[in-house]
């Protein structure tokens, strides 16, 4: 870790891009495109990403998992065409084998490769003391809390001596305190050294924690998902959270996440004119926006709020949080910049009025600044039924984005609609309307 | 048992499309190729030097312990069928174009109307001897258990949840080892599940096929179900009560030293995230894993199957084979190949079925059939309307009381299993001494089995209904007409649609047994398809058989797949709580 200049390199990822495969097998739209990174002995590296960023595909990629539709993983020099040895995961959902007892999970990976049973119990057993799961042998997934399953996820994976650790949001899944505790047990392994991994790639949304861990973050841009920027953490472990260079680091990283995209990439989400139905919308709640709005209108805030203290006062991870912000901004409640996000005067006038009002104004914000919106009011206000099947937008926006995106997409519309009473939707009939049932 | 148990083949692709023609059109040729090849080359059947039934008391165990033999036997080869075919059309896309529309079929297919072509199969393999008549029995039961196991254990192939298989993947292991390590664990709560619905409808098959007459040839092979045949040629009732008790003590052990323990067992398979809320209680399995010197009898057998499981067989799979499935020219061409194929293959035996029948019949025989069919569908209708009327209400009520339901569940998944048509004999001698309408009377018989799958799938929906909603409904004063189709119908409905569809398929095959039935020298019968096979079957007249078997597979399908299925699907999307 201190000598960076000289040190080997693990992983070399180059040009590697990934497509979505339609039903009928034709390549979609892009998920990954032309990603080049490298992984060295001794450092842990962060891929920071919001959902849909194809940060997890390009894990799977890594791992031998998955095959990239162009370009090459070589893996210590050879070209990764598969699983291989010397590579071991830790998942999110810890993936643990229900049926299997806590020590049968952790010998798993040892057995399947023909290890002798003597050889087996040693090294798993060793593994289970190492991550700290004594006495928790014979029990089984179920009978465990989440920080505990994930331990024998790192088990799991430590067992096989691998030369890398993947990671993917290892702590997501696991309520702060546990997660805290997880993370600083695994960074005191890692800086004594007691682990056989030579160095470890985490996948994450969570700036903090990339910051907290990470000797290097690679920022992931999505649709495509690319790399955006890469930032070195030198601070030393522990590192402190409220140390005021770890404070402008995540400033930093916000700032960045949250930029409006350069102006050829416009139009997803900065929300400018001419986007047309290309536009992705997030799926959220309408009462998350209006609560937003004012807390934001209310002190300490005052109508601007700096993003990372937003998201520890109302407990919100990015994947939440940016969502609301980036539908304010898409429309005109708010704006994002550097890294704060600031009340627009009509947002100001959203918070001060009353239900229907709001209603009102919402609707209006949303036909003005929202291409499908007004697309579906347009074509149900010309046709004398007043009514439309969802299909033919859906079959329109799929010509911009992959299925399940067009899907989101309908839904995000259909809620926000709703909130704004522009049209009505019948889930059985799969169909938009105008009218409301008397 | 309060969870909903999802039967394996309903929540699948509801209308029928072209494939399930072809599909129906290779089972029956098939069964034409068989009766062809025996049944002409040997001319009148082969009867085996039976021993005569002795309806003494004394032999009834024996007799008992046959029959359950022959379950067990059946169990066997569904098991290996399972493993295989399913496994099969899992793994191969080109299969599963072949083999899943197969089976959605053959579990339309009245199982009993198969009985006559198999019985001729198996005599014919082995001429003269009991054997012959044995195999038949046994597939018996197969059919009537394998096609929902295959299907369960498909669709939990398909499904493995993506992390899971990615770990298997990721220690590379290999076809083998990911098969017992993982497919196989995560198929078992929905394949016991499925095992032991249907094995608890194989008791009625494995009674009614012991005593079968195809033509001039009469198996009887001892157990229970030929014991009540003596008895009911004979008019004893001290005899068939003899029996009847008889199979209530063997349903009885094993229902509690079989289907409870081994539900009881399949639990811990369960992928979830939470411990359960309902464990699956059981004082057979409690002792079999508390007592030290049964545990040690068993461990080492346990530790050598488990490093079976581990034998390095096969190559680690690499890319995940659905995401990579080659698309090139070549692969496309083989694909269109080898479909055309498959339709014309189909197409080719749907013309020698229809060519077989045609031999014989003419389109007034099978407008006949079709009438009759619809005479058997409309009493399906009506009895399963019926009993749904009078169960649920009364379902409900237990349902919603939990110390009754606790004592009223095992008994009603107990009657499920009950062979009823032990008591047909009896029910018809009534009939007769009242000299009862056939049309009418009989028909009861039809739900006479099946009704308890609607009564024990109701209560355990009835049971799982939120006590919050229920009490909103009370705060509100919600009642009478209004609580039961908004409150309390759209809670259980889903659970009433798999006990309903359960229900449904069991009065079909009970039609076949039901609407023709013998007491002492008189043979009841009421109009319906289900006489119509069964007397084509003592007949031993094939080509009716088939047009039977055909018309009646036609419309169970239909039948299943416009109205259940839909319905089904829209409970599931909607009502699912």
């Amino acid at each position: 870790m201190l000598e960076v200049v000289s040190t080997p390199v693990l992983l070399d990822v180059s040009h590697v891009s990934q497509s979505y495969r339609k039903g009928s097998g034709e390549e979609g739209p892009p998920i990954l495109d032309d990603v080049s990174m490298t992984l060295k002995e001794g450092e842990i590296v962060g891929l920071l990403g919001r959902s849909g960023c194809g940060k997890s595909t390009l894990l799977r990629i890594i791992a031998g998992l998955a095959k990239p539709t162009a370009g090459e993983v070589d893996f210590q020099g050879q070209p990764v065409a598969g699983p291989v040895q010397g590579v071991a995961m830790v998942f999110q959902s810890f993936a643990l084998y229900p049926w299997l007892s806590v020590l049968d999970n952790v010998e798993l990976g040892l057995r399947a490769q023909g290890e002798a049973p003597e050889e087996t119990r040693k090294r798993a057993l060793a593994a289970i003391d190492l991550i700290g799961l004594d006495g928790y042998e014979s029990a089984y997934p179920k009978e465990l809390s989440g920080g505990m399953r994930q331990r024998v996820g790192f088990a799991r994976a430590l067992v096989v001596d691998p030369k890398i650790l993947l990671m993917d949001e290892p702590f997501s899944a696991l309520d702060v305190l546990t997660a805290e505790t997880l993370r600083t047990d695994l960074l005191e392994l890692w800086s004594e050294g007691r682990m056989p991994i030579k160095s470890i790639l985490m996948v994450t949304h969570n700036i903090e924690e990339a910051v907290l861990m990470c000797d290097r973050i690679l920022v992931l841009a999505s649709n495509p998902g690319r790399i955006a920027s890469e930032i070195k953490v030198t601070l030393r472990h522990p590192r402190d959270r409220l140390d005021a260079e770890f404070r402008q680091l995540v400033e930093l990283i916000y700032a960045q996440m949250t930029q409006r995209p350069a102006p050829k990439a416009a139009g997803r989400e900065g929300g400018l004119a001419g986007a047309g139905l290309a536009m992705e919308l997030p799926r959220v709640s309408t009462n998350s926006l209006a609560g937003l709005l004012e807390e934001l209108a209310a002190p300490p805030y005052n109508g601007r709020a700096d993003l990372p203290h937003l998201a520890d006062a109302l407990q919100l991870e990015i994947d939440d949080l940016f969502p609301l912000a980036e539908t304010l901004q898409l429309l005109r409640f708010a704006e994002l910049e550097e890294g704060d996000m600031k009340l627009t005067p009509a947002g100001k006038r959203f918070v001060e009025a009353d239900i229907d009002q709001r209603k009102k104004m919402f609707g209006d914000h949303l036909l003005a600044n929202v291409p499908l919106a007004a697309r579906i009011k347009r074509v149900l206000d010309e046709r004398p039924s007043h009514r439309a099947p969802a299909t033919r937008f859906r079959d329109e926006i799929e010509d911009y984005m992959s299925e399940d995106y067009a899907e989101r997409t309908l839904r995000a519309v259909i809620n926000l609609g709703r909130y704004g009473e522009l049209f009505a939707y019948d889930e059985n009939a799969q169909a938009f309307s105008l009218e409301n049932p008397q | 048992m309060t969870r909903l148990e999802t039967i394996a083949s309903v929540g699948r692709r509801a209308l029928p499309n072209h494939w399930d023609v072809l599909a129906l059109g290779a089972i029956l040729a098939g069964l034409v190729a068989i009766v062809n090849a025996f049944h002409g080359m040997n001319g009148p059947l082969p009867a085996a030097n039976q021993p005569a039934l002795d309806l003494s008391y004394w032999s009834l165990p024996y007799y008992a312990l046959r029959t359950v033999l022959r379950m067990f036997a059946a169990l066997f080869f569904s098991f290996v069928f399972t493993f295989t075919y399913a496994t099969m059309a899992a793994k191969s896309r080109r299969l599963e174009i072949v083999l899943i529309p197969i089976l959605d079929i053959l579990q339309s297919v009245p199982i009993l109307g198969f009985l006559s072509f198999t019985v001729t199969f198996f005599l014919g393999l082995f001429p003269g001897s009991v054997l012959g008549g044995e195999c038949a029995a046994i597939f018996a039961i197969f059919t009537s258990q394998a096609w929902n196991m295959a299907f369960s254990f498909y669709q939990s192939l398909r499904t493995v949840p993506r992390d899971l298989d990615e770990v298997s993947r990721g220690f590379r292991l290999t076809g083998w080892q990911k098969f017992w390590q993982l497919e196989a664990p995560f198929a078992v709560p929905g394949l016991i599940w499925n095992t032991m619905m249907s094995m608890s409808g194989g008791w009625f098959f494995v009674v009614a096929s012991e005593a079968i007459t195809v033509g001039d040839t009469t198996v009887t092979l001892p157990g229970v179900g030929s014991y009540i045949a003596a008895a009911n040629d004979q008019g004893r009732w001290d005899a068939i009560i003899a029996a009847v008790v008889t199979m209530a003590v063997v349903i009885l052990i094993y229902d509690q030293l079989l289907f409870r323990p081994v539900i009881a067992w399949a639990g811990k398979f369960r992928v979830e995230t939470t411990a359960s809320q309902v464990v699956e209680q059981s004082w057979a399995l409690n002792i079999l894993q508390r007592t030290h010197w049964l545990r040690s009898a068993y461990l080492p057998l346990v530790a050598a199957l488990r490093s079976a499981a581990l034998w390095r067989i096969g190559a680690p799979a690499s890319f995940r084979r659905r995401q990579s499935a080659p698309s090139s020219a070549a692969s496309r061409l083989l694909d269109a190949t080898w479909i055309a194929a498959v339709v014309a293959a189909a197409l080719w035996a749907l013309w020698t079925v229809v060519r077989y029948v045609g031999t014989e019949l003419s389109w007034d025989d099978a407008l006949n059939v079709v009438g009759l069919t619809c005479i058997t569908l409309l009493r399906v209708v009506i009895l399963m309307a019926l009993a749904s009327a009078v169960w649920v209400p009364v379902s409900v009520w237990i349902g919603l009381r939990p110390p009754i339901a606790e004592r009223v569940q095992p008994l009603a998944q107990f009657l499920a299993a009950f062979p009823v048509n032990l008591l047909f004999g009896g029910a018809v001698s009534i009939v007769l001494a009242f000299n009862l309408n056939p049309d009418i009377w009989l028909s009861l018989l039809i739900v006479f089995g099946t009704q308890w799958y609607i009564v024990f799938n109701v209560i355990a929906g009835a049971s799982a209904f939120p006590n919050d909603l229920r009490e909103a409904a009370a705060s509100f004063h919600v009642r009478g007409w209004q609580w039961w189709k908004n409150v309390i119908l759209p809670g259980v409905l889903p659970y009433y649609f798999t006990g309903a569809i359960t229900a449904s398929g069991g009065s079909w095959n009970a039609s076949i047994v039901a609407e023709y039935v013998k007491w002492k020298d008189h043979t009841v019968t009421a109009h319906g398809v289900g006489a119509y096979i069964a007397e084509a079957t003592e007949k031993g007249d094939f080509p009716k058989i088939v047009l039977g078997v055909a018309v009646m597979s036609v419309f169970v399908t239909l039948f299943n797949r416009l109205f259940w299925r839909q319905l089904y699907a829209y409970a599931e999307r909607r009502l699912r709580l």
